[in-house]
């Protein structure tokens, strides 16, 4: 017996040397470790934040955002508008995607028609007021629209700006995603779900002088500290969506870097305030109670207690970045007196029974806790109801909820981030909060080509919908956290949360 | 083993449960699981007498401090003492890891005799069953049962005990199978005993050693899968300590915050063995034939 | 024996049969509209969601999805990915092999120490070896499969840089990386399996060796080795075989934490990502063939019973 363990334990000394050498990478290639699986790699079908970060290899859009979130070209090179609801956009020359057709404007038109047309779109709702696209000449498309839009622009630095090959779309049909053909920096090598996508290095890009790699591979890797492990032990130069916890970690590292970037999007409190029975409660029916509640919850504690103080405290739907972003509007103090006398005010016996749901992820279940805490000395009693993601939407559709701990994504342009929340009928207006005066405000920002004025527009909005009647409660936009080697150079950090290819390369 | 349990039987001959007792006792890890399992039941029971902090206090100043004079285990990320966590987590964890294993042997042990005895289509059925219950993913099962039952304690053990019974199914089976095939049987079909009885007589010895093994090993699984359930809404729900659930909680600090994970873990590990030390007890006071030695 | 053997193939039918409709049931059950899910931030649109429906099939009531899903599975084909778009029969068959590679090697690891270390314990009862191997295995089973490998993730590949500190290679396309990524993760599963297995030979060991038959070969004079080996093992297999088969399965199904952290892209990781975006084609075809898994493994562990009680060959 003994020597048998004797003999396995030796002839694993004898294995461990020859496995010891972790495949170093060539100076060439990139290894990005992803928070998430993404799923299908068709820019029409596709929905995961995490998908459009494997685009930006595979897929140039007609636009682009810089650092200032605003709008910049790539495929195009200029547009203008000939009156508000019709827009010239003139292509570059000289593109050809990854199958070596070239790119002009049949391709764009035929591009945007099938985000339009395809069943199971997922563009269709962000293009809509699209009426037609017509080809003026190989190199100019005019898009017509059915009303003016400030948000359309926008709306073509994602996804549904992107340009796929219409002759690998129409061979591939609803299959393209599984070999998508566009005109980005990288070509699809290969997939293998859960576990690797593969890019190699596409030689006729346009602009491919910035493009310092020849293989780029994505893998997925959900768990937090094993994607920092990753990185540490050298197995991928580059991870996305840290968590707060791990910046000392890795400033302490010599050989790693850390960038935080705000993101566009935002935490917050969904409140049921139409929403089914549940919303009879005197959370949902009396603004000075949620108000009560507001002010019952210290941001800025949470912030520190849970994130290491490295978010950003706020009250509305857009981050100090966007342009769009309310100046006056700051986040409450907390004041746990001023919330009891609003509860007294409001009639309101406590301890107030309040049920919270928060989703199965281990940060948001702390702030579930710490809220809990705090609320309570304002005389709310919150019970938690934790759930799977899953669950916990269809309970939000449903109305089955009292208050929703949930998150967003965010958009560049400010429409997508505040009307389907908080418009009456809105599609994600899940407490279905509904005042007329907000409505008409949102309606009109959203045709406003004049920024100034429609920064107005939502700035008024905001201050009915989130100050007055607290429908929902804002609480820190996150950052986006990534990590790299400090041998790679060039990484540009927009708000997006992208990891753009362009200009990065290992030293 | 029968269930005669008169302590004023004649001296002169000791009756079979008496004997068992003795010989447990006798055993000195045993006696030591037993102390171990009672003084956690005591814990658990008196939580609120000898915690020395109320476990959902929470205080912002004195988040994940490592253990010190004031906090034995130091405090978690809300600044709890982890101590007292421990110590009401008792009440959640041993009963979903005690309560959980008892109804998977009520389960699975009868089914699983009566498959091995009766043979056929019964055990056909019993088996099929089973199988199909161990492809069925826990994860489907608690997510339905979480929507259809709600967040309780309760229902997190019933999904648990009804999850952990095809082993026992299965363990019962093989060893009344087994038995069923054994010279005594043989012998005493022969003589003309009902099959059954004889069979029951003799499959019972043997059936349960492996079953306080097993059972015992349950219960590390249960406490743990717990505080999963919990996770997706269906245990016990924050703030609320369990084992499980501080061990859970603790993952996103196992390297800045180690004492997190460490106590709640050899806590679960002490337990564990305790069981496992009485189970052993149990398992040599119940063999007859330990006498002979 | 042959009609024996027929009549358990023939059991598997019906029992796929009822395992389909019950995962059919349990699907309608669990709350979380897979339209919902498919349309992500998109879920405000009530078009999306019709469209999404009708595509799938969503919208005919639930017996009718059924009997077309079962339609297509008896023609061989198990559907595709509602989230990938993956048909769903190459998604098993990618995924068991790397599956199938983890779960042998962790049983291998397992067995070579579980099986002895429970005999030498019995052997050696109440000594500080019998001690030793007892806190080992209990360790073994209350330490959280998370913390072992993070830890073990820690320490080799960030630390000591010696081993990749996740992913996958497969055994085909270069067997020493690939080893080198499943090590830490078979060592992981594969001691949580030996506890289980150490505990269940000790004890069945300590009951054979109390038996009648072992005290006759002891005072006949045989062999001390003799007597373990030829007498008491045999007798002590059958709940280790009945455990080892119930572990090697539950292997085989996937072993879904150790597979998260080392993001090995096996059948747990498959059925959990499924199950949480509601991807029902692919938690029906993974149910099916995790089915058809305990099945056989009940076969197999039959068919060893069998082998070491020769007399329930006629049971």
């Amino acid at each position: 017996m003994r020597t048998t363990i004797k003999a396995i334990l030796a002839a694993a000394a004898a294995v461990i040397p020859v496995l010891a050498t972790v495949a170093p990478a060539s100076a060439q290639n990139l290894r990005i470790g992803l928070r998430e699986d993404p799923d299908i790699l068709d820019p029409t079908l596709s929905r995961t934040y995490v998908g459009r970060i494997v685009y930006m290899a595979l897929c140039d859009k007609l636009f682009d955002i810089n650092e200032r979130l605003e709008v910049v070209p790539q495929l195009a090179t200029g547009y203008r508008w000939e009156n508000p609801t019709t827009l010239i956009i003139t292509l570059r020359e000289g593109v050809r995607f990854h199958d070596g057709e070239v790119m002009d404007a049949e391709a764009v038109r035929y591009s945007i028609d099938r985000h339009l047309t395809m069943q199971g779109s997922f563009r269709r709702s962000e293009i809509s007021e699209v009426d037609r696209v017509e080809v003026v000449d190989p190199r100019t498309v005019r898009i017509v629209l059915k009303s003016p839009s400030a948000s359309f622009l926008s709306a073509l630095t994602d996804r549904a700006g992107m340009i796929v090959s219409p002759k690998a779309a129409e061979a591939l049909g609803r299959n393209f995603g599984t070999r998508p053909v566009c005109a980005g920096p990288f070509r699809f090598v290969e997939r293998v779900a859960q576990e690797r996508i593969v890019v190699e290095r596409f030689r006729e890009y346009w602009d491919a002088a910035n493009i310092h790699f020849d293989r780029v591979t994505y893998l997925p890797i959900p768990d937090n500290t094993v994607r920092l492990a990753n990185l540490q032990s050298g197995a991928v130069e580059f991870v996305e969506r840290m968590e707060p916890d791990d910046m000392k970690t890795i400033q302490r590292a010599r050989n790693l870097r850390a960038v935080a970037v705000d993101e566009l999007g935002y935490q917050g409190i969904t409140i049921n305030i139409g929403n089914g029975e549940r919303a009879n409660t005197p959370l949902g029916r009396d603004a000075r109670v949620r108000q009560a509640f507001e002010l019952s919850i210290d941001r800025a504690a949470i912030n520190q207690v849970v994130y290491e103080g490295m978010y950003t405290p706020t009250r509305q739907p857009f981050p100090p970045a966007n342009p769009f972003h309310v100046r006056d509007f700051p986040p409450t103090q907390r004041d746990v007196a001023r919330a009891r006398a609003l509860l007294r005010e409001a009639g309101v016996t406590t301890p107030l029974a309040v049920e919270m749901t928060v989703p199965n992820n281990p940060d948001l279940r702390q702030v579930g806790e710490v809220i809990q805490s705090m609320a309570a000395e304002a005389g709310f009693a919150v019970t938690l109801r934790a759930m799977e993601f899953a669950s916990s939407l269809q309970a939000a559709t449903r109305g089955e909820f009292q208050t929703y701990l949930v998150g967003w994504s965010g958009r560049v342009d400010p429409d997508g981030n505040i009307t389907t929340f908080s418009r009456t009928g809105g599609g994600q207006n899940d407490g279905r909060y509904s005042n007329p005066e907000v409505d008409r405000l949102l309606d009109a920002a959203r045709v406003e080509l004049d920024v100034a004025k429609r920064r107005d527009l939502y700035a008024q909005a905001v201050r009915i919908a989130f100050g007055q009647d607290v429908g929902r409660i804002y609480l820190w936009h996150r950052k986006n956290i990534m990590a790299h080697s400090a041998r790679l150079t060039g990484y540009r950090p927009i708000a997006d949360g992208m990891i753009r290819l362009q200009g990065m390369r290992l030293q | 083993m029968s269930a005669s349990t008169a302590p004023t039987a004649l001296p002169a001959a000791e009756s079979p449960t008496r004997r068992a007792i003795k010989r447990f006792l006798r055993h000195r890890l045993a006696v030591f699981g037993l102390v171990v399992v009672v003084l956690f039941v005591a814990v658990a029971i008196l939580a609120p007498l000898i915690a020395p902090y109320d476990p959902l206090q929470t205080s912002w100043s004195r988040i994940r401090k490592p253990p010190s004079f004031d906090h034995w285990m130091g405090t978690d990320e809300n600044g709890r003492d982890v101590l007292s966590r421990v110590i009401w987590g008792a009440r959640a964890s041993m009963m979903a890891g005690v309560i959980s294993v008892l109804g998977a042997l009520a389960i699975g042990v009868p089914l699983g005799l009566l498959a091995g005895l009766a043979g056929g289509w019964v055990d056909a059925v019993i088996s099929r069953v089973a199988d199909a219950m161990l492809s069925v993913p826990f994860l489907i099962l608690a997510i339905a049962l979480a929507a259809f039952l709600g967040p309780a304690l309760e229902n997190a053990m019933i999904a648990i005990a009804v999850t952990a019974s095809p082993v026992f199914v299965r363990l019962s089976r093989g060893m009344a199978l087994d038995a069923k095939a054994t010279d005594w049987i043989e012998a005493a079909r022969a003589l003309g005993n009902p099959p059954w009885r004889t069979a029951f007589v003799h499959v019972l010895p043997n059936i349960v050693p492996p079953l306080l093994v097993q059972a015992s090993l349950a219960i590390a699984e249960a406490i743990i899968a717990e505080a999963a359930l919990s996770f997706l809404g269906l245990g016990m729900q924050p703030p609320n300590p369990s084992w499980g659930s501080m061990l859970n909680s603790s993952q996103r600090f196992l390297t800045q915050a180690p004492w997190l994970s460490i106590f709640p873990g050899v806590t679960i590990m002490i337990v564990v063995l305790a069981f496992n030390l009485m189970g052993d007890g149990l398992r040599d006071a119940l063999d007859p034939r330990a006498d002979k030695t | 024996m042959g009609i024996w053997l027929l009549r358990r193939v023939g059991q598997v039918i019906p029992t796929l049969l009822i395992l389909s409709i019950l995962i059919f049931g349990l699907q309608q059950l669990m709350p979380g509209d897979p339209a919902v899910i498919l349309a992500g931030e998109e879920r405000g649109d009530p078009a999306v969601l019709a469209q999404i429906r009708a595509e799938l099939g969503l919208d005919r009531p639930i017996w009718q999805q059924y009997l077309l899903w079962m339609g297509k599975v008896l023609t061989g084909d198990f559907g595709f990915s509602w989230r990938i778009r993956v048909p769903v029969s190459e998604l098993i068959l990618t995924k068991l092999p790397v599956t199938f590679q983890l779960a042998s090697m962790a049983f291998i690891i397992a067995i070579l120490i579980g099986v002895p270390l429970g005999i030498l314990s019995a052997v050696r009862k109440d000594t500080p070896s019998d001690w030793a191997a007892n806190g080992a295995a209990l360790f073994g089973v209350s330490t959280p499969n998370f913390w072992l490998g993070i830890m073990m993730i820690l320490l080799f590949s960030v630390e000591l840089g010696w081993l990749p500190p996740s992913g996958y290679v497969p055994l085909f396309e270069d067997p020493v990386q690939s080893l080198s990524t499943t090590i830490m993760p078979a060592f992981v599963l594969g001691t949580g399996v030996a506890s289980v297995l150490m505990r269940h030979t000790r004890a069945a060991m300590l009951t054979a060796l109390s038996q009648d038959y072992v005290r006759t070969a002891r005072a006949k004079g045989l062999k001390e080795r003799v007597v373990i080996w030829k007498h008491a093992l045999r007798n002590a297999l059958i709940p280790v075989v009945t455990l080892g088969a119930i572990e090697f399965g539950r292997l085989l199904a996937g072993a879904v934490l150790t597979e998260q952290i080392f993001t090995i892209p096996g059948f747990g990781k498959l059925i959990v990502d499924a199950v949480f975006n509601r991807d029902y084609p692919v938690v029906q075809g993974v149910v099916m063939a995790t089915a058809l898994i305990f099945v056989t493994l009940s076969l197999l562990t039959d068919l060893l019973y069998m082998a070491i009680n020769p007399r329930l060959r006629n049971a």
